[in-house]
């Protein structure tokens, strides 16, 4: 009886988990669909609660309890700027804790456990130890507290290839020989060290693509556990995280023009740009902040590109304070996307919802390229490799191929930008050169709100 | 696990994963964000092998790392699930963005 209602609970959890996810489909229906969710993880725990194995309730009550003090602190304080961070930060701790049911599980046993068995929980672990570790350490690259260029040394895609085939080696081993705690724990201490070197190597830049990759290995990590422990909501919901991370990081890939073992094991951060800068025909225009405000009032559409340097400059309020007093005035504006502006997927969708812009101002590369011919000014801001012309029409870039965001299609581009340096990727922007772009230098945020006046007393 | 309940598993794992695939197909990159963040609370479901381990007394050491791991996925599913409830919050329609 006690049987049927936890795995009728966990059934019906499964369920609700499919449909919260289906309502992520429109931001109108995404909010309920994620109340089905909350309410289908909560019968899952209360029908666990009832687990004949269950003997006490004080370590499952003090871990729920300071995991929700953490959980609500995190949810409820972290700015939307963080926000990868956080989900990198939340990857390590769904992973490790997979890694630590498993090897709960392989002690308690003696490590004599039955091959099926036994596969499955090397899996867990070393996909739980090796994501704990990467998510670490891209925690500590987007927050700052490490470098967040590439690492890179002589020989280091053979050295890491060499290291996971011992993982490997010493994980069939076990399936075949079990039992050897010493060899258990060295792959474990092998998979948290290559979690480290998988990361290393990988640039801020890169960052949407391996968050991605995270999160994929965390809910398959997830879904091992389920394999391991017989339980099926738990291979349901670690599959659906693991196919979302596994799409979401192809569909950065596309967007970047770049194969995941090119995004993995190429370091491109550190590629100079010896190849194919190429003769850049004139030079860069700067323009006056008047002359931009006059062009913004009378123009019929305005279409903003945002870049990461958006973010960094915290000027995600003020470009909409500009937005509104340009509509105000009869202007049409919009903001085109790209998928990997910012440093997870969609992060720069959430950080312009925040600032109050409307989702329906927000469009999609696909959506928005088609409109830059009849755009009077397209205001590029903290943005560079994702407008770079070259990627479409210089089949020698580094970047070529990559979609970008057609702006030099529009009759005026402004571009707002720190300095006169180069992008991430250290390339020359020959949107910057061209006779329809005006450069305006300085701190976005300040230069806005300037614009903001001036569009004013236009 | 017996082979039975393997193939049984197999099978939800093959079934999940396809419809996992054409469900988050249709997510629009709009919401990729909170798709990242609320599967990331779901998968905190892994918070059930954790209760177990931790309050099945099976050793001490078990008993640990099951408390540790509980803390851990619990933090997912709560934070996850409050963090994926904000920034949906933000994103409104034409009208109602305009009036705040």
């Amino acid at each position: 009886m006690q049987t049927y209602f936890i795995e009728l609970s966990y059934l019906l959890a499964s369920i609700f988990f499919i449909l919260g996810l289906k309502g992520m489909s429109h931001p109108e229906t995404a909010k309920r669909g994620m109340h089905l969710a909350e309410f289908g993880m909560l019968m899952a725990i209360v029908g666990t609660l009832m687990h004949h194995e269950i003997v006490t309730y004080t370590w499952i009550l003090a871990g729920l309890a300071v995991g929700s003090v953490v959980g609500l602190a995190m949810g409820v304080w972290v700015p939307m700027t963080a926000m990868p961070q956080r989900t990198a930060l939340s990857h390590a701790f769904g992973a490790f804790a997979a890694a630590l049911v498993g090897i709960s599980e392989f002690y308690r046993e003696g490590g004599h456990l039955p091959t099926i068995t036994m596969s499955a929980l090397g899996f867990e672990v070393m996909l739980g130890a090796l994501t704990t570790t990467g998510s670490l350490l891209a925690f500590a690259k987007l927050q700052g507290l490490v470098r967040g260029t590439p690492m890179t040394y002589k020989g280091q895609n053979i050295f890491n290839m060499a290291l996971l085939a011992v993982t490997i080696g010493i994980f069939v081993y076990l399936v075949i020989f079990p039992g050897s705690m010493p060899l258990f724990f060295t792959m474990v201490g092998l998979a948290f060290i290559f979690g480290l070197l998988l990361v290393m190597p990988i640039g801020s830049a890169d960052m949407p693509v391996v968050m991605s990759l995270l999160n994929s290995y965390a809910g398959l990590a997830s879904a091992a556990t389920g394999f391991v422990l017989s339980n099926k909501v738990l291979i349901i919901a670690g599959t659906l995280d693991g196919f979302s991370g596994f799409i979401l990081s192809i569909l950065m890939c596309r967007a970047m023009n770049r194969s995941m073992t090119n995004v993995l094991f190429g370091a491109f951060g550190s590629v100079t740009s010896g190849a194919a800068s190429g003769e850049l025909q004139g030079s860069m225009r700067e323009v006056g902040l008047e002359d931009i405000a006059t062009q913004l009032a009378y123009a019929n559409k305005v279409v903003f590109v945002p870049g990461y340097g958006l973010a960094t400059a915290q000027a995600q309020h003020v470009v909409r304070e500009l937005a509104d007093v340009l509509e105000k005035r009869g202007v049409t504006v919009k903001y085109g996307i790209h998928p990997v502006a910012g440093r997870m997927p969609g992060h720069m969708n959430v950080l312009l919802a925040e600032a109050n812009v409307p989702y329906s101002a927000l469009y999609e590369l696909e959506q928005i390229n088609p409109e830059f011919p009849s755009t009077d000014v397209a205001v590029v801001i903290g943005a560079n490799d994702v407008v770079n012309p070259d990627a479409r029409d210089n089949p020698g870039s580094p970047i070529a191929g990559m979609p970008i965001l057609e702006v030099d299609r529009s009759k005026s581009v402004v571009v707002l930008k720190r300095g006169q340096g180069k992008g991430f990727s250290g390339l020359e922007n020959p949107l910057f050169f061209k006779p329809v772009t005006g450069m305006l230098y300085g701190d976005a945020k300040d230069t806005l709100t300037r614009l903001v006046q001036a569009v004013q007393h236009a | 696990m017996s082979h039975e309940t393997l193939i049984s598993a197999l099978y939800v794992f093959a079934l999940a994963a396809f419809l996992g695939y054409q469900v988050i197909s249709r997510v629009p990159p709009l919401l990729h964000t909170p798709l990242m963040s609320a599967t990331n609370a779901i998968s905190g479901i892994s918070l059930v092998g954790s209760i177990v381990t931790a309050g099945a007394r099976y050793n001490t050491v078990s008993t640990i790392l099951g408390f540790v791991a509980v803390v851990c996925s619990t933090t997912n599913v709560v934070g996850g699930f409050v963090i994926t409830d904000r920034m949906l919050r933000m994103f409104k329609r034409k009208e109602i963005a305009k009036k705040d």
